[in-house]
């Protein structure tokens, strides 16, 4: 069934068991995004230390498939310095892009590659994106707070 | 349905089509489509300019789909502005009332109020949140009730001296909710308070007549009324569109222009700067007449019979919550529902899956949602096309969503 590209068994056990969802004390910045049409949000903590990556946790309220894709990511991005973490969103984008052709950098993307079928459902790649572009906002704000004197 | 081409096109997997997302936007019958192309092969030319034939017959077309609107609610023929849209209709409104000199009737001031109530879509709340910011008045809001209802019981001192507007939906896109307009005119009027209803989900399900609901303003849509896009409709009282401000100035809505300043053509004119959407405005009198040619009567008998149907299956469904009311009483085809442990998206996802068009999401009625502390809902809404085995299809694919998320 098409559904099952879609909702892959590893998308679903992280919707159930999402990684690092509760938000931790330890912050430098918080975000909040949501997605406007569907009303699904995502708050973000995260802490960036010498350019590492060094706490992220979320909360939040969505599909299965933001939800997933929000727990997948910060477990990729944990301990990585923030430019290897671009690295990881620019490919993850690039494959949400894909209409459906990419099948994903399994060594670069490890869980996120279960999300490959989102590309084919063009209404839920938002929803994919959605934790991967608050990580990308509070790490823009984080490393400029921490240049700052 | 014969009449509906869309409907017999296929969809994933070669499942036919269960199209249960009219109140977003209705299909159109082949007559509305003919209309436009007709229109466009054989009439084309601006409208209320030019001196030739084909301007003459444009428009024709376009003041003769005027009148079809008028009949269709009960209203005069220069009450019937085309806008773009229910949304233009309603911001139409608002602005006009902003652009209008202090001491004139429409005008706001800090310490006036616009009530609102707590059901609306966000084009019948948003422009009138920024038209108190515009002028320091205060917006309120009418609360809505567990089962879906408007808490009439705090309109005695919601709507008070100090409203000057009270705007409100006929019939809720979420909970289906009709409202009781007689009971809200009254208040409005007895506190000299102008009403404007959003009419969007009533016109195209029942029989609306302007005159005896008695409100000053009324907005409805052409896409949901089986009309193409792009093409609204903003009824105002023939007195009060007379004195109100435009909102659009150009070309066409003028009586005379020097390099100074300029005078109005009286209403509707005066609210149609710009060619029009002409070809909409003639769909939509197709889309009109079709339903004249279903009557109004039969479309609402028929919606009835729906809803009642769909609420009974429903109500035996394990963990599916109905949002809105449960018996069919002042209510309209929309049924939003919530799934246990399956978040709407997933659910529509899954519906997709079996052909059945559904809209999921907050509906844009983000406040009501978060009134009903969810953060969406599935919703099918049904229209004359719709039979009981379509809401069959939807309780079969709910079913299958349960079961493929492991919630049953």
């Amino acid at each position: 069934m098409e559904l099952d590209s879609l909702y892959q068994e590893v998308i679903l056990d992280h919707y159930k068991h999402p990684h690092h969802k509760g938000l931790s004390a330890e912050k430098d910045v918080q975000v909040h995004h949501v997605n406007p049409s569907c009303g699904d949000e995502v708050t973000l903590n995260l802490s960036v230390d010498g350019g590492i990556v060094s706490n992220i946790s979320w909360d939040g309220v969505g599909c299965s498939i933001s939800q997933a894709s929000t727990s997948i990511m910060t477990e990729l991005v944990t301990g990585k310095s923030v430019a290897d973490a671009y690295i990881i969103l620019d490919n993850f984008s690039e494959l949400m892009a894909s209409k459906g052709t990419m099948k994903g950098n399994e060594d670069l993307l490890e869980d996120a590659v279960a999300l490959a079928g989102v590309s084919k459902f063009p209404a839920r790649i938002k929803c994919a994106l959605l934790g991967w572009m608050a990580f990308k906002d509070a790490s823009v704000q984080a490393i400029d707070g921490s240049e700052k004197p | 349905m014969k009449d509906f081409p869309i409907l017999r096109r296929s969809m994933r997997g070669g499942k036919r089509l269960t199209y249960l997302d009219s109140g977003a936007t209705s299909q159109k019958p082949q007559s509305v489509i003919d209309a436009q192309s007709t229109f466009y092969a054989e009439k084309n030319a601006a409208v209320h300019r030019g001196a030739h034939l084909l301007a003459e017959e444009a428009d024709a077309a376009y003041e003769g789909a005027r009148k079809i609107v008028a009949n269709f609610i009960g209203a005069e023929i220069d009450e019937v502005v085309f806008t773009k849209s229910a949304t233009e209709s309603i911001n139409a409104i608002a602005y006009s009332f902003s652009n209008s000199g202090a001491g004139s009737r429409f005008s706001l001031k800090p310490g006036d109020s616009i009530v609102v109530t707590e059901m609306e879509h966000h084009a019948n709340l948003i422009p009138w949140q920024q038209l108190a910011r515009r002028t320091g008045a205060t917006l309120k809001w009418i609360p809505v009730t567990q089962e879906g209802r408007l808490d009439y019981s705090t309109l005695d001192h919601l709507v008070d001296s100090s409203t000057k507007v009270l705007a409100f939906t006929h019939q809720s896109n979420v909970l289906g909710t009709i409202n009781d307009v007689a009971q809200l005119v009254a208040a409005a009027k007895k506190v000299g308070a102008l009403t404007v209803l959003d009419a969007c989900q009533s016109v195209p399900h029942f029989a609306v007549d302007v005159k005896s609901l008695g409100v000053d303003f009324l907005a409805f849509s052409g896409h949901k009324t089986l009309g193409p896009t792009g093409i609204g409709i903003l009824w105002g009282r023939a007195e009060l569109l007379d004195a109100m401000e435009p909102y659009l100035y150009g070309g066409s809505m003028i009586e005379s222009v020097t390099m100074e300043s300029a005078t109005w053509a009286p209403a509707p004119r005066k609210f149609e700067a710009g060619v029009p959407n002409m070809a909409g405005a003639v769909g939509f009198g197709a889309a009109l007449e079709y339903l004249n040619s279903l009557g109004m009567e039969n479309v609402h008998a028929w919606e009835q019979e729906l809803t009642q149907y769909a609420l009974d299956k429903f109500s035996e469904l394990k963990g599916v919550t109905v949002i809105g009311p449960k018996d069919a009483i002042d209510r309209g085809a929309v049924i939003s529902f919530t799934v246990e442990g399956i978040h709407p998206h997933d659910v529509g996802q899954v519906l997709d899956q079996h052909g059945i068009a559904v809209r999921t999401g907050h509906h844009c009625a983000w406040p009501l949602m978060k009134k009903y502390g969810i953060t969406g809902t599935t919703r099918a809404s049904f229209y004359i096309y719709n039979t009981l085995a379509d809401i069959d299809t939807l309780v079969a694919g709910v079913i299958s969503a349960q079961e493929y998320f492991k919630v049953i």
